[in-house]
């Protein structure tokens, strides 16, 4: 029997897609104004993937302990990282702010991803030098030897400056994660995506 | 079965000295790296920092031949890593050969100072980490896990995955951080650091200290058990409460240890190793997820009392001390702790003690809402 291709989100229009979809799509979660670039793109492609599978928010706690979060991207922070270092440049324009200084580490966006749908399981972020269907599939088979961990929200989040990304989001399966090449050709057709 | 994962060597590098040994040793003895520091840069604030020097750092490169154009960053997990390569005594150019990088922030004081004949794009983690494969002639692609303050737990756990999946024989886990002002003033905007040695689980306890570290596991895997440290099972778990304050019910860590407690022995259970940063909600945090696994009698101890918090090393560094810790039968102290602190009396202490038992278990949290922990358990 023909396996179904895997449902996915791709963003990388620009921040002001990010604003009019979170505007016209969600519109319930004010933390979002408050995200750096990187973490409002996951923000938005996952309550938009989630949307499109049709899943319901929350669940038994079994559910929201089997539902992990991998993430992958090659510039990980660097945006947010470039925005707080211009807040301690200069000795004469010097305000560390705290609120920049969090987005400065890359996995802080599957904790955005986590509060919002209660999810507990497993949240990782590793960054590898270019979006690589079979490296990530690798890992992401891997990630199935956790005892709980049933699904994965599994993405390619990164953003160049606070205009310029490109995620994508995709709902993994753990019978879909037992064939890696399957899954590696999947997630290339969804890198191809990406590129356009 | 599945396949058995041994460390089979390990290098710590730190302002304690450049072997695992000396590490251990100085710990045992009472040292501490941590000193003050009245300013750095524009950081006008005092703070309390483990640093490492430079010359040092240097010097140990030359002794063993690593030569390149390498940042400090890169010196730095090359040093550590070419110590535990060589005493593994494996072909790091296989491609059974696996090479995972944990840091959180690797080459990001380039932001601020570049460096002549270092490409900007160094700045970049996976670019950093495929200085160190291609330094050891390794096919495979870099990887870097950098989930905050857990990353050195996250990187033993994917190496170990990696190794039962039957594609690597081995993987070389190495953490390292630098403190540049970047880290510094970041956590100093969020009044997180203490002006004074970190005093973990204490009444008085006033923040963190940071620090610098490089440490290296080498992983084997095998189809039978041997004799030596053998890395169980880990687990990773996200609070879903806030991505920068700990659980108030200790959600993730409390998951993270009931994980692992499925594969330990508690009769052998000779400590747990804790993340013991010294802040006001970390450890309270920490004391309850231990509460709630039912472990609160169980020896605890941290080491940032004598590295300060050394990021991306501190899983690795962490769980290498508490390699030594347990075959010397000794929790190391937790230094600076006085009297109780917490809502739950963690057993803590601030001079080394006697154990027993042949498992550790080795607990981190961080940003993001992350937390991890893994087990440990010597093979006779």
């Amino acid at each position: 029997m023909e396996r179904r291709g895997l449902e996915y989100v791709v963003l990388n229009q620009g921040n002001a897609q990010l604003t009019e979809l979170y505007r016209s799509q969600i519109g319930d979660w004010p933390k979002f104004f408050k995200m750096d670039t990187l973490s409002k793109a996951g923000f938005v492609a996952t309550e938009l993937l989630l949307k499109k599978l049709g899943e319901r928010r929350c669940g038994s706690e079994e559910f929201i302990q089997s539902r992990a979060i991998v993430l992958f991207g090659s510039t990980a922070s660097l945006c947010a990282d470039r925005n707080y270092q211009e807040t301690i440049q200069n000795k004469d324009d010097y305000y560390p702010s705290p609120a920049l200084f969090v987005y400065t580490l890359p996995n802080i966006v599957t904790g955005e991803i986590a509060i919002r749908n209660h999810w507990r399981g497993e949240s990782s972020f590793y960054v590898l030098v270019a979006p690589d269907a079979a490296q990530m599939a690798f890992h992401l088979a891997c990630a199935f030897q956790d005892s709980v961990t049933e699904s994965i929200l599994a993405g390619w989040v990164d953003s160049r400056n606070n205009d310029d990304f490109q995620v994508f989001m995709t709902l993994i399966r753990k019978e879909d994660a037992a064939d890696t090449d399957w899954l590696a050709g999947q997630l290339q057709l969804i890198i191809n995506d990406l590129n356009k | 079965m599945a396949r058995v994962i041994r460390c089979i060597a390990e290098n710590v590098v730190s302002p304690l000295g450049t072997t695992a040994r000396s590490n251990y040793d100085n710990v045992r003895a009472g040292k501490s790296g941590l000193a003050r520091y009245e300013s750095m840069g524009n950081i006008t604030t005092p703070f309390v920092l483990s640093r490492v020097d430079r010359q040092v750092i240097d010097s140990l490169c030359a002794e063993l031949g690593i030569l390149g154009n390498y940042t400090f960053f890169e010196k730095f997990l090359l040093c550590s890593s070419a110590q535990a390569v060589r005493d593994a005594g494996i072909d790091a150019s296989s491609d059974r050969v696996l090479f995972i990088v944990s840091t959180t922030k690797g080459n990001v004081s380039l932001l601020g100072q570049p460096e002549e004949g270092i490409a900007d794009e160094r700045v970049l983690l996976a670019k950093a980490a495929a200085q160190v494969t291609r330094y050891y002639g390794n096919p495979n692609k870099p990887i870097v896990v950098c989930n905050a303050c857990i990353s050195g737990v996250c990187a033993q756990i994917e190496a170990m995955r990696a190794l039962r999946s039957g594609r690597y024989d081995y993987a070389v886990v190495i953490g390292a951080d630098e403190q540049s002002p970047f880290i510094i003033s970041g956590f100093l905007s969020f009044k997180a650091i203490s002006d004074e040695p970190c005093r973990p689980f204490d009444k008085e306890r006033k923040g963190l200290n940071l620090g610098e570290c490089a440490a290296t596991v080498v992983l084997e895997a095998s189809d039978k058990k041997k004799r030596g440290w053998e890395l169980v099972c880990g687990a990773i778990r996200n609070d879903a409460n806030h991505i920068s304050g700990p659980s108030r019910t200790g959600e993730g860590s409390y998951l993270c240890l009931m994980e692992v407690l499925k594969e330990c022995n508690r009769q052998e259970l000779a400590f747990v190793n804790v993340h013991g940063t010294a802040t006001a909600y970390n450890d309270e945090m920490e004391s309850i997820a231990l509460f709630r696994a039912g472990l609160i009698d169980v020896p605890v101890t941290g080491l940032k009392c004598y590295y300060g918090h050394t990021m991306g090393a501190a899983g690795i560094m962490e769980s290498i001390l508490s390699m030594y810790a347990a075959c010397d039968n000794t929790v190391l102290a937790t230094r600076g702790y006085r009297e109780q602190g917490t809502t739950y009396p963690v057993n803590v202490s601030s001079g080394n003690r006697e154990c027993k038992g042949s498992e550790f278990i080795k607990l981190l949290s961080g940003f993001g809402g992350s937390n991890a922990a893994l087990l440990y358990r010597f093979e006779e």
